[in-house]
């Protein structure tokens, strides 16, 4: 079995002008680039994420559902968990869009949740987080304020 | 310091409490400064569902809100202080420790008290009162030692302190003074009715009694009756009315009414304009109005006014009223008994069934004024409606009491909603019309209950009118010509039928194609396991090639529990076991540490496996000899079975063996819903077979087979499809029904709701199935058998295959246990901590 350890990624430049790299990241985090500094974590091969679909990643301690929209070629992160019961789920649940947003719907009683912005799309007030997250030669990096 | 006016409310009951709740939510900036004396020990509680004190004994559920709401909100709450006067003059008063408060405006809300009649002995042991936490709880401690009890008035409350009796192991009997039930909301006929129902349930009803006195020493023994009859028993609980609590009021010089209550004007200000009254202290145009909605609305009144001077006036109050009671339906509303000059009556009695339904018709037979329903009161909402809006009557009015007969059984109830004009009140607790919930769909796109809930408020409330506003949501829809057609969802324009028959012909395999050539879109969580389900039903291929457009179960071919962990069931065909493969099982369950719990399927649940274990106590159960049981299908689950003719002495058929092969057939098949087979060794029916999708019951000549009834929140029993089968002849049924039922029925359809949806019914499906009506059964036989053929065991699947094994992980980049897990021990076994909200 593979082992992946934390792999702490030193990026401190603008991010946006990397080369080689496909980046998405959730729209109400652009304003926070210019002023945070983000470090960038590695999460693991773009492989273990089964396409059209989601994985989780355990990322300083704290658990990021990664998701593979291969239909859109676009990438999303977000907390791993569901805020309704507390449930540690959401990478196992199924992605979408809803009037083309995209969204995940949680295995368990299926409260959707933008992928965008975390906004819950199925009428309660609940938000879940998002992160920034990138691709570079294969690997999944994702990025956490510190 | 001067511009903060000082609110000085006396009564913390339930619309004191609304009023502050009210006046909160106007003042947010706190220009008044609210004061709160309470009576009882504790903050306002919910005495509408007092009853429930019985089966919870916690007043905590009851209450409003906590003490700590107050004090969030900057309300001083002043509990266990009976106000005992009031200075008009110095604008004070002062409470029963001795305490004075000073007040800019004073708001009376002390509610009401029982009335206790004045009979002989009224005063000894063993008499209560229903009316506040206090005394249920005495009630509950005489309960214990007593046999016998009777509740002095029929009436509402009464009626639910019989109910309280009978909870506690009594033999209640009601004793009512008027020839009647319920007299201020049923007739005469209507009260026969529930008392048929209640004497049913154990209660003994006494009509025309006049107490004339309670016998005994210290406690009550005996209640004598002025007929000369008597009634031994050990308590009483007086329920015979309400006495407003006007006698500070009245002490402090206000005018009151001769028969008690504070009188006020239509701005609830009582002889003294710095002095309101509401809820049940006040008395409004010689009404006192004993029921919470009123009282809310006094406080709404009251606050209001406080802020904009003379916005708002109360009115009088619609009392209609529906409410189960001791689990009976009963309703009055508007001119119940057809007071109005010159009224007819249309009434419906079904004693059998314990329904009466009394509609009023005004004098020129145009309108409905009122009426009563007992025993079904779900017209209720539409005729309160039709009364208060003064609709206009259909042609026949006696379909709105039997529901118009002829087609379509619930055509009356849906499209009647859209009849309702525009400023009809639909939310009543938010004040929610026909026209804005309309507005809603129209103009701002509401498609569904969760919109128009965030976009009106509409339904959050009671939750009553729910009905109502999912109706009005599809009517409206319907109008403007949307979802006329039952499409999958926002991706496919097409029903489940349809896709299926196109996934057939054009033999699509794979969802991506399907949502690129006959949808649009990236899919969603509803569209994915439907088409998911038909891919399975029309090819059967290795459901996780596709793992991500899986259902939650299917996606781990394990059953999600709380906590995420899964749990596995093995296939035990017809519940039979060796004891070698029990042992199997308890020693992989010990190993991985897994709660066992047999299932009502006759099968073993192993609980609590996380995510990446799943495989490898797959991998020991496989080489045990089992294989998946698919109790995380939408597919044959079990087929249960009695032991049958082989061990039993009734038994006429070999049910076990025939369950067995029944299951070894239909196993792993994927269907629309899932599907429960059992099989009965004789008419006793001990597998429960009329219960399930397929049910088979021996008979001495064959097999009595029964299709199409399920479980669950709504049962139904299954029918009788035909008789006297042999094995063969069975299974060809079954075949031909399985295939119809999955070219046929709609996303998460179950069987019983498909054949009541399916046109003609059961005769149809006879005529399809067995006499071949549509000419398709050989085909439908052939769709079977290649199910059948290609058959494969899911779980051998992924252990043998190392790249699906792979997705069987919990973390991507880490090895770790998700620590997140969390286990409590319950019964020596484990078990997941519970959800957290």
């Amino acid at each position: 079995m593979k082992q992946w350890h934390l792999q702490k990624c030193v990026r401190k430049k603008n991010l946006l002008t990397g080369k080689n790299s496909s980046h998405v990241f959730p729209t109400h985090m652009n304003t926070t680039l210019t002023t945070t500094d983000i470090t960038w974590y590695k999460a693991g091969s773009t492989v273990d994420v089964p396409e059209n679909g989601g994985a989780c990643a355990m990322i300083k301690g704290k658990q990021i559902a990664i998701f593979n929209f291969t239909r859109r070629n676009e990438w999303y992160a977000t907390d791993n968990l569901c805020p309704h019961k507390q449930q540690m789920i959401l990478s196992r649940g199924m992605i979408g869009d809803m009037s083309s947003e995209p969204k995940v719907a949680c295995p368990f009683h299926k409260k959707t949740f933008s992928l965008k912005d975390g906004h819950c799309m199925s009428g309660d007030e609940y938000t879940i987080k998002t992160y920034p997250i990138k691709v570079e030669d294969g690997l999944i990096f994702i990025g956490l304020n510190e | 310091m001067k511009n903060e006016t000082h609110i000085l409310v006396v009564g913390n009951g339930m619309v004191g409490y609304k009023f502050c709740e009210k006046l909160k939510k106007k003042d947010p900036s706190g220009i008044f400064k609210i004061t709160v004396l309470g009576e009882e020990p504790r903050p306002a509680y919910d005495r509408v569902h007092l009853s429930e004190y019985f089966s919870t004994r916690s007043a905590d559920h009851l209450t409003m809100a906590p003490e700590e709401w107050y004090a969030q909100n900057k309300i001083d709450l002043v509990l266990g202080n009976p106000v005992v006067s009031i200075d008009r003059e110095a604008k004070k008063v002062t409470t029963f420790p001795g305490a004075v408060y000073t007040y800019d405006k004073l708001i009376l809300a002390t509610g009401s008290a029982a009335f206790v009649p004045p009979i002989k002995g009224v005063d000894k042991d063993g008499i209560y009162v229903y009316r506040t936490i206090e005394d249920l709880e005495m009630m509950i401690a005489q309960a214990a030692k007593s046999k016998t009890g009777a509740v002095i008035g029929g009436g509402l409350l009464g009626l639910e302190a019989a109910k309280a009796l009978l909870d506690l192991g009594l033999k209640p009997h009601v004793i009512e003074f008027a020839p009647r039930l319920m007299p201020r909301q049923l007739d005469e006929a209507g009260s026969k009715i529930l008392q048929g129902k209640l004497e049913s349930l154990g209660l003994t009803i006494h009509l025309n009694k006049n107490t004339s006195y309670f016998d005994g020493d210290e406690t009550v023994s005996a209640m004598q009756f002025s007929d000369d009859t008597r009634l031994e028993l050990d308590m009483v609980v007086i329920s015979a009315g309400i006495k407003p609590r006007d006698e500070v009021a009245k002490k402090a010089g206000l005018t009151v009414g001769s028969r008690g209550g504070i009188e006020v004007n239509d701005t609830l200000q009582t002889s003294d304009p710095d002095i309101y009254a509401i809820g049940e202290c006040a008395l409004h145009w010689g009404m006192i109005y004993g029921l919470v909605a009123p009282g809310y609305e006094m406080a709404e009144v009251v606050a209001e006014n406080l802020l904009n001077p003379h916005a708002k006036e109360f009115r009088s109050f619609d009392m209609s009223t529906k409410l189960k009671l001791i689990g009976v339906d009963v309703a009055s509303f508007g001119d119940a008994f057809g007071a109005e000059e010159g009224s007819v009556a249309i009434t419906y009695e079904n004693k059998d069934k314990g329904i009466y339904k009394r509609l009023n018709l005004s004098a020129d037979k145009k309108r409905v004024i009122g009426g009563i329903l007992v025993g079904d009161a779900e017209s209720y909402n539409m005729l309160l409606q039709m009364v208060n809006n003064k609709m206009a009557l259909p042609p026949d009015p006696e379909d709105l009491i039997l529901g118009s007969r002829g087609e379509g059984k619930s055509e009356s109830g849906n499209a009647g909603v859209m009849n309702l004009p525009n400023e009809a009140l639909i939310c009543s607790c938010e004040g929610i019309s026909k026209g804005t919930i309309c507005h809603a769909v129209t103009d701002q796109e509401i498609t569904d209950l969760a919109g128009m809930k965030k976009c009106t408020k509409a339904g959050t409330g009671c939750g009553g009118c729910v009905p109502m506003v999912n109706d009005l949501i599809s009517e409206t829809l319907k109008s403007q010509g949307k979802v006329i057609k039952k499409v999958l969802c926002e991706h496919f324009n097409y029903s489940r039928q349809e896709l299926l028959d196109l996934v057939k012909v054009h033999e699509y395999k794979n969802y991506n194609t399907i949502l690129n050539e006959l949808g649009k879109g990236d899919g969603c969580e509803t569209c994915k396991p439907a088409v998911a389900s038909i891919l399975a039903s029309v090819w059967n291929e290795v459901i996780l090639k596709q793992a991500s457009i899986q259902d939650s179960n299917d996606r781990f071919l394990a059953n999600l529990q709380k906590g995420g962990t899964y749990s596995v069931v093995p296939r035990v065909a017809g519940g039979e076991i060796t004891a070698d493969k029990l042992i199997v099982l308890g020693e992989v369950a010990k190993k991985y540490d897994l709660y066992c719990k047999i299932t009502g399927g006759q099968r073993i649940d192993l609980f609590g496996a996380p995510v990446h274990q799943l495989p490898d106590i797959w991998e020991e159960l496989i080489n045990a000899g089992f294989e998946s049981g698919h109790a995380y299908g939408k597919s044959l689950r079990t087929v249960k079975s009695c032991v049958g003719s082989t061990w039993c002495r009734f038994g006429v058929q070999d049910a076990v063996s025939y369950a067995i092969r029944i299951e070894e057939r239909y196993k792993g098949i994927r269907s629309p819903h899932k599907v429960k087979m059992a099989v009965s060794g004789c008419v006793r029916e001990c597998a429960e077979a009329q219960g399930k999708d397929f049910g088979i019951i021996a008979t001495d000549k064959g097999w009595n087979l029964y299709v199409c009834g399920n479980g669950g929140a709504k049962p139904q029993h299954a029918l009788l499809f035909a008789s006297d089968l042999d094995d063969e002849t069975c299974i060809k049924y079954i075949d031909r029904i399985m295939i119809f039922y999955i070219r046929t029925a709609e996303p998460l359809m179950r069987t019983a709701t498909w054949l009541n949806k399916l046109e003609g019914g059961i005769e149809y499906l006879k005529e399809v199935i067995i006499h071949d009506s549509l000419g398709i059964c050989s085909q439908l036989e052939k769709e079977c058998q290649l199910l059948v053929d290609t058959y494969h065991c899911e779980w051998k699947e992924v252990v043998e295959n190392p790249e699906l094994r792979k997705r069987f992980t919990t973390f991507i980049n880490s090895e770790e246990e998700d620590e997140t897990m969390a286990f409590t021990e319950m019964r020596t076994q484990k078990k997941p901590a519970n959800w957290k909200e």
